[in-house]
Formats: C-alpha cells, sequence, structure tokens
C-alpha cells in the first residue's frame, strides 16, 4: 500500500506527463495543417507531370533504345530499397510500419536469391532496421536540420541514387513510404522508381488522340525529364511522409493524454480512499481511546 | 484575341493560373511565342525570363529547369524552379550560377573523353549569363 505522499506524487508526475502530450499534440496539429498544405500545392505540379511522363513513356518506352531509367537493365539481380521514415520518434507506428514493410520486402528478395542495399531517409528507419539488416546498408541520407522539405532535399536524394544508377550498383529502386489517408491512417506504400514506372491514375489520363511536336527531339525530352521525374516521386513521397509523421504523432499524442486522463482519475480515487481510512483509523484510536478511560 | 489558359507551376507551389494573350518560353532550342490554337508541343527549358502577357499587361519570371506543354487548352509550364522576376535578387543568381559552375566541374572530371556532358553544363553555364544580362544583373564571366 503506497503512503499518501507516494500517490500524490506519482498523480503530479502524470499530470506533468499529461501537460507534455496534450503540448505535443497541439503542436503536431498545427504541423500537420502545414504538412497537408505542402502536399496540396505540389500536387498539380506531379499530377501534370506524371501525365506527360505517362505519354512520353507509351510512345517512346518501347523501342530499343529507350533510356535504362524507363527500360531497366535487362536484369532484376540487385534491388535498391529506399527507406524513408521520420527523424523523430513518438509517433506511434508510424516508422515501424515502414520499416516493417521494408523488411518484409527484404526478407523475400532474399530467399529469392537476389541482393538487397538499403538506403535510410530519415534516422529512425536506420535504427529500425540495423538489428537485423545493418550489413546492407549503403548510406543514409539525414534530414533532421530540415525544417520543412522543399524540391532540392528531394533532388539531393535523386541525385543520389541516380549517381549509385550509373554505377550500376543496383538495377531495380523502390521507394518506401507512408501514404497520407487520413489523420488516424496511413498507409505504408512500396513504389518502384527505377525503372521509371508511370502511376496508374496518370495512365489512365493520356490522352492518346493529341500529337506532340517535341523540341529538341522526343528522345531528349524523355532523357531530360526522367531524371526529374524521379526527383519528383521522391519529393512528393517525402511530402505524404511529412504529412503521415504528423498525423501519426498527432493520434498517438491524442490516445496518450487520454490515458493519462484516466490514470490521474484512478490515481486520484486511490489516494482519496487511502486519506479516508487513514482518517478513520484515526477516529478509531480517538474514539476508543476515549472509551478506555 | 483569344485568350488560353496558362499555368506555371514548380514543385513547391503553382505561381499562377489565368487566361493570357500571349506567353514567350525560353525552349531549349530557343525561345518561343505561343499564342491561342498553337499546335500540341513539348519543349524542355533553358534558365531564361518567361514572358506573359493577358490583359494587356506583362508578367516576368525567371525558370530554371523544367519543361513546357502546349496544348488545344493552353500552355502549362512546369518549371523546377520559378520566381517572379522581382523576387530574383543578385544573390538569388550567383547561387544559382555557383550551382551551375559546380555542375560543370564535375562534368569536366567525371567525362573526360566524352563531350556531351560537358558541353551540356557549358550551355546550362551560359545560358546563366545570358539570363543574369537580361534582368539586368551580372554575373561572373565563365571560365570555359
Amino acid at each position: 500500500m503506497p503512503s499518501l505522499k507516494d500517490l500524490k506524487n506519482r498523480i503530479q508526475s502524470v499530470k506533468n506527463t499529461r501537460k507534455i502530450t496534450k503540448a505535443m499534440q497541439m503542436v503536431a496539429a498545427a504541423k500537420l495543417r502545414r504538412a497537408q498544405e505542402a502536399a496540396e500545392q505540389s500536387r498539380p505540379y506531379t499530377e501534370r507531370f506524371n501525365t506527360v511522363m505517362a505519354g512520353l513513356a507509351s510512345s517512346a518506352g518501347g523501342s530499343d533504345s529507350a533510356p535504362k531509367l524507363l527500360s531497366g537493365t535487362g536484369s532484376d539481380q540487385t534491388h535498391l530499397l529506399v527507406v524513408m521514415t521520420a527523424e523523430r520518434g513518438l509517433c506511434g507506428g508510424f516508422n515501424a510500419n515502414i520499416a516493417k514493410k521494408a523488411k518484409a520486402r527484404a526478407a523475400e528478395l532474399e530467399a529469392a536469391g537476389k541482393t538487397v542495399k538499403i538506403l535510410t531517409v530519415g534516422k529512425k528507419g536506420r535504427d529500425a532496421m540495423k538489428r537485423d539488416l545493418g550489413s546492407r546498408f549503403v548510406g543514409h541520407v539525414d534530414l533532421t536540420d530540415v525544417k520543412r522539405v522543399s524540391y532540392p532535399d528531394a533532388q539531393g536524394i535523386a541525385k543520389d541514387i541516380l549517381g549509385r544508377f550509373d554505377e550500376g550498383e543496383f538495377d531495380i529502386a523502390t521507394i518506401f513510404y507512408a501514404k497520407f489517408v487520413n489523420v488516424v491512417s496511413q498507409t505504408p506504400t512500396a513504389q518502384q522508381i527505377i525503372p521509371f514506372e508511370v502511376p496508374p491514375e496518370a495512365a489512365a489520363d493520356v490522352d492518346g488522340g493529341t500529337l506532340y511536336d517535341y523540341e529538341p527531339s522526343e528522345e531528349a525530352v524523355l532523357a531530360d525529364l526522367l531524371p526529374r521525374a524521379i526527383a519528383t516521386a521522391i519529393f512528393s513521397a517525402l511530402l505524404e511522409n511529412g504529412a503521415s509523421e504528423q498525423g501519426a504523432r498527432m493520434s498517438a499524442m491524442d490516445n496518450a493524454t487520454r490515458n493519462a486522463g484516466d490514470m490521474i482519475d484512478k490515481l486520484t480515487i486511490q489516494y482519496n480512499r487511502s486519506r479516508q481510512a487513514v482518517i478513520t483509523n484515526e477516529l478509531i484510536e480517538i474514539i476508543s481511546g476515549a472509551e478506555a478511560l | 484575341m483569344a485568350d488560353m489558359q496558362f499555368d506555371l507551376v514548380s514543385p513547391e507551389r503553382s505561381l499562377a493560373s489565368h487566361p493570357a494573350t500571349s506567353v514567350s518560353i525560353p525552349g531549349t532550342d530557343g525561345d518561343m511565342t505561343i499564342m491561342a490554337g498553337h499546335a500540341p508541343a513539348i519543349t524542355t527549358l533553358r534558365p531564361g525570363v518567361l514572358r506573359v502577357e493577358a490583359d494587356g499587361k506583362t508578367a516576368e519570371y525567371v525558370v530554371t529547369g523544367g519543361f513546357a506543354e502546349i496544348n488545344g487548352d493552353g500552355v502549362t509550364v512546369l518549371a523546377e524552379r520559378a520566381l517572379t522576376r522581382s523576387d530574383m535578387t543578385q544573390e538569388r543568381l550567383d547561387e544559382m550560377y555557383k550551382e551551375a559552375e559546380n555542375m560543370y566541374k564535375t562534368a569536366k572530371e567525371n567525362w573526360q573523353n566524352e563531350p556531351g556532358p560537358v558541353d551540356d553544363a557549358a550551355k546550362l553555364l551560359g545560358d546563366m549569363v545570358a539570363m543574369g544580362s537580361e534582368i539586368g544583373l551580372s554575373t561572373k564571366q565563365p571560365n570555359l
């Protein structure tokens, strides 16, 4: 049976925790709105880009001279998994879910006899995968100092990946991130970026009737756009991830705040009961003392 | 004169979306002016100044990299980086110039036997200088 003072201390400490989780929830809510706005604003670019890419890929992709970024290296032996997670924790299952999906894919590929290489973006994913798959790590991108993800950040990552591709380090690259559905649900997603795959919704938009003039030439435009397409895919994944992270943190902190409230209620009842017990005890002592006289 | 729809979008935001009379695009192979009813085309961009005429007024944007799509509805410019002319300062230009210069240097190191990428990077650098003088800002003369 804890003493009254112990109980009081515990109640105070849970109250302090609740204050912190409440504050974190509100910060996450504000950040979520900003992240969603950023994702919203990048959408027109991504959509138009993908529509044009889809048109180009369907007309130029079939030829033998198609760039390797589109047609692939002709082999699928070495896979690069780009695992994009958050830099911070305390956001529920967000980081764990992405890492889990990537781990499952890595295990599947290795069981099929393929070579797996891993590039991590975000500290938490690296920590989560280090124990099992640390030997497959080929690089890490640190975005700790980045307050707001910008396109040049995505370009930097794309450049890194493209450099490795040119060196022949891998054949297929896949990015792992969490797609933002709503505040309580984020879906871990795998998307292949090399060879570039046109998202199905963009492919459906292609207007086969329009014949475009290409300047300088169709091949040159395609060669120019492919690296940008990869940067764009990474950028939109980073933005989705940003929104998902804040959404996950918001609901995790909301739960934590509610749990702390429940705990405080329980502890308060316990505190009041034991205080009453002490008082009753004292009364009994006084009364029995008075009777004995 | 008939108007067409003009959109200027960068990855981070949409800068403009309104009807326009004519749009001058700094294409890789040279400038071109688009008016309503232009044949469908896709062109890549070089760093330069994009001029948009709407309601008798001309708006100017500085764009680097990306492409423009012209179709029956109008013009969509997807620029990797886009700024309004008034936002373009000497520091920004210096920054871009430096980036292009670095690209030229790395290209020169990495592709010693193949002139293609080096020439491309040199052209990019030259375009930066031309863009600078077009908007009245100066860059160093490139040392090619």
